[in-house]
């Protein structure tokens, strides 16, 4: 059939219109595919298309945004399930490729689509909804305000069973640039604020439900054959299936000593009730627990009750109970459970809003925020006081209203409301590019961020999407970017040549490991490079000043094994550019002309020239 | 009622049920050759989360499937117990699911003629999925003796509810 299909996808999207109402097909092209994968590639390449123009004009809360909710060739095939959610960050003002566990991820490839790109806004609240060929944007009024639990039990006694579907809480709806979109009661892309993207297109939902069969493979013999050997080697990572990402609270915590504890003021704790064993006896109501086709199974749900409330969530995972737990001083596990609860009810993202948190309890012990301000004392690990601080955040009231702009913005506001310079606020903030940094530290040396992790990331603060030296290997961000494009989750995913084996089983390309990280990841990481850098409305970053680490991690560690320890500001410059040269980058990790012929990203040479210039000018 | 000597049965364990749907896909992929989780003969439903219930043809000891199909359609595999559905006879009017105290059989788009386990011929696809990927919550054993297996048959709310109140009580 030659090129007339990629393999594995079908070659269209859902171009669903909220401002009208309209709903059309999308093509993409085999040739658009090969060189974008799908996912996160693709969303860079269709933000650029549609927007590139105007991109700084564009606001990421205004209808002139675009959310795609995409597929890559691996979703459905490779076991374990992603769904990627882009558009333009109302947290960086680039592009950041979220991922979220999803069956809407499989559901829409069942419908006979790769993807919806949404664009618009709606006046009322509506939900999209996709069955097979027929999509209707449907009447939400009566969800609206709805928190995730309730969301989900009032879209079932509508739709008459359980389908598949993506949503936001309240904090999308109040345009929190720290909501995530939600899935299935505890999964969040929460990367990017793409919540908050959703809730300016006054979209509470979007419900998948495909009966037909996923797209055929190019090689069927190769697929079953490779998906049977990927099943049996995730299968026997026992104690990853066993304990999931909560072991890693004790253990990043004692052992590496990469754990944000109190607004990052340490990564060590030695408290031995945050231990997974003692998590798993008290609290888990269910394990193992998998998503879709996942044979690892590292969730699971946890029950608490505090004063009268239950709470369930999952895990905690890592990220949660750090974010939730740890980082705000908070040492109840009960307590780190319920707080990571209301968020995923809230509709919050844990890391980012938990970044944020962290941040304003800090100010208040040091008496920047004061109670006039917030109107009860923040302390960390007061669970009434926090509780009321992230509902606050979430319906941006009194204090919440600055905080719900997330750390960086929340930290600039700050300082002007205290009429003080923005560095006296920003250096306690942890975050890079308007991104907050997720819950592994560098500092330590003995996790797995490099030194330029976060500084050199297109995504920021992202610990899903961390850059690294050699460029050409799994340490670069190439890999993440192909992994978040191919969209399959990291979890499950396993060494290079399998993965590049798989993909050209389902696709029928011959993609190689040179073509990965020579060409298909640094175009990803150059499109989303320049778009970060042009940034806008209300950002802009200099990467001379903005490529480099939170002040906070160039304080020496304060406490456990590694005391001391931090990363030196002249390995931190070495290794950036080192990293940009090895992408093709010049010196200030701008794209080079040559690089972007290279690449076949000519189409972004005057806004490279034009970043050049400011730079030269300023 | 004939005898069941030499028959097999699917035992499920919610429990060690992960919610995965391995066994979708696993049927889906051996019985249509791609991937199509709603043609699968084996359903997993989720309405709460941490309770999921693999749902499947049971073969109740009295067959109402088979007895109330008008056409003929379906028959009894004598070696394995299953329920074969003979394709060319099959209207897709529905009687048998009408019948099925568990509501199983599936009408598909896309699909001319209902779709019921069929034990895949004694080797089940979904058991061996569950067994790679190391649950074990569906196992293969011989088919018990007698009538109280029909007590598996009811339909998935039923056993979703039951379920979730054993684990969050």
């Amino acid at each position: 059939m030659g090129m007339v299909q990629t393999f594995g996808m079908w070659g269209r999207l859902l171009d669903v219109d909220l401002s009208s109402g309209k709903v059309a097909e999308m093509k993409v092209s085999p040739v658009t595919y090969r060189m974008f994968i799908g996912g996160r590639g693709l969303a860079a390449h269709i933000l650029w298309r549609e927007l590139g123009r105007r991109w700084r004009e564009v606001d990421p809360l205004g209808p002139e945004n675009i959310l795609t909710v995409l597929t890559g060739p691996l979703t459905g095939y490779y076991p374990g399930i992603k769904l990627s959610i882009s558009g333009k960050s109302p947290q960086s003002g680039g592009v950041v490729g979220s991922v979220v566990s999803s069956h809407v991820a499989y559901a829409i490839k069942a419908c006979g689509y790769d993807g919806l790109v949404i664009r618009g806004a709606s006046r009322d609240p509506v939900y999209i909804y996709v069955r097979d060929g027929d999509v209707e944007v449907r009447d939400a009024s009566r969800l609206w305000g709805m928190r995730g639990v309730d969301l989900i039990k009032a879209l079932r006694s509508e739709l008459g069973r359980d389908a598949p579907s993506i949503y936001i809480g309240p904090a999308g709806e109040n345009l929190v640039r720290t909501a995530a979109v939600m899935a299935r009661w505890f999964h969040a892309a929460g990367y990017g604020g793409y919540g908050a993207v959703m809730g300016s297109k006054k979209l509470k939902a979007v419900v998948v439900e495909g009966s037909g069969p996923l797209p055929p493979v190019a090689n069927k013999d190769e697929f079953v054959k490779l998906r049977y050997e990927v099943i049996d080697r995730v299968a026997s990572r026992v104690t990853f299936r066993r304990w999931g990402t909560t072991s890693a609270i004790w253990r990043v915590g004692h052992d590496t000593s990469s754990e944000p504890v109190r607004n990052w003021q340490e990564e060590w704790h030695n408290k031995e009730e945050f231990n997974h064993v003692l998590i798993e006896w008290r609290y888990w109501a269910k394990n193992p627990w998998a998503d879709w086709s996942c044979p690892l199974a590292c969730m699971k749900v946890s029950k608490v009750g505090i004063g009268g409330v239950t709470y369930l969530s999952d895990g905690p995972d890592y990220e949660m109970g750090a974010y939730l737990g740890t980082n705000l001083g908070v040492f109840e596990v009960d307590k780190a459970i319920a707080l990571s609860a209301m968020a995923d009810d809230l509709g919050l993202c844990g890391i980012q809003t938990g970044n944020v948190m962290g941040l304003a309890v800090e100010l208040f012990e040091r008496g920047v925020l004061t109670r006039e301000n917030v109107g009860y004392d923040l302390r960390w690990g007061d669970f009434e006081g926090l509780r009321r601080l992230m509902e606050d955040i979430a319906y941006r009231r009194g204090v919440g209203r600055v905080l719900a702009e997330g750390t960086y913005r929340a930290a600039v506001e700050i300082a002007r409301m205290k009429g003080v310079d923005p560095g006296e606020v920003l250096k306690y903030a942890v975050q890079v590019k308007g991104v907050g940094i997720g819950a592994h530290g560098i500092r330590s040396r003995k996790d797995y961020p490099q030194p330029i992790a976060y500084a050199a990331s297109v995504q920021g603060g992202d610990h899903t999407s961390v850059a690294g030296l050699p460029a050409n290997s799994e340490e670069s961000e190439s890999w993440s970017a192909f992994l978040d494009s191919a969209v399959v989750c990291s979890f499950t995913s396993t060494d290079e040549d399998m993965m590049i084996r798989f993909t050209n089983a389902v696709t029928g390309w011959a993609l190689t490991k040179e073509e990965l990280y020579g060409v298909v990841g640094p175009r990803i990481l150059t499109l989303q490079r320049v778009m970060l850098l042009l940034g806008g409305p209300d950002v802009r970053w200099d990467p001379r000043k903005h490529d480099d680490n939170p002040p906070r991690f160039y304080e020496p560690l304060p406490s456990g094994p590694y005391a001391g320890s931090f990363v030196p500001r002249d390995e931190v410059r070495k290794n950036l550019e080192e990293y940009y040269k090895q992408l093709g980058w010049d010196e200030n990790g701008i794209p080079t002309e040559d690089t972007l012929k290279k690449l076949g990203l000519y189409d972004l040479a005057d806004a490279v020239r034009e970043i050049r210039r400011e730079l030269g000018a300023g | 009622m004939a005898s069941t000597q030499g028959q097999i049965w699917v035992l499920v364990d919610y429990s060690l049920c992960t919610g995965c749907r391995l066994c979708e896909i696993a049927c889906s992929l051996k019985h249509e050759g791609v991937i199509w989780p709603a043609a699968s003969r084996i359903t997993v439903y989720e309405d709460y989360p941490g309770c999921p219930v693999p749902h499947y043809c049971v073969q109740c000891p009295d067959y109402p499937c088979v007895s109330a199909c008008p056409t003929k359609a379906l028959k009894v595999d004598q070696n394995t117990g299953a329920v074969l559905v003979d394709t060319s006879l099959c209207t897709l009017c529905s009687s048998c699911v009408q019948a099925c105290p568990g509501r199983v059989p599936k009408v598909v788009k896309g699909k001319q003629y209902v779709l019921i386990c069929d034990l895949c011929g004694g080797d089940p696809a979904c058991v061996k999925e569950c067994t790679r990927a190391g649950y074990n919550a569906l196992r293969v054993i011989r088919k018990p003796q007698g009538t109280a297996i029909k007590h598996y048959a009811k339909p998935p709310e039923v056993v979703v509810r039951e379920v979730c109140s054993r684990v969050f009580g």
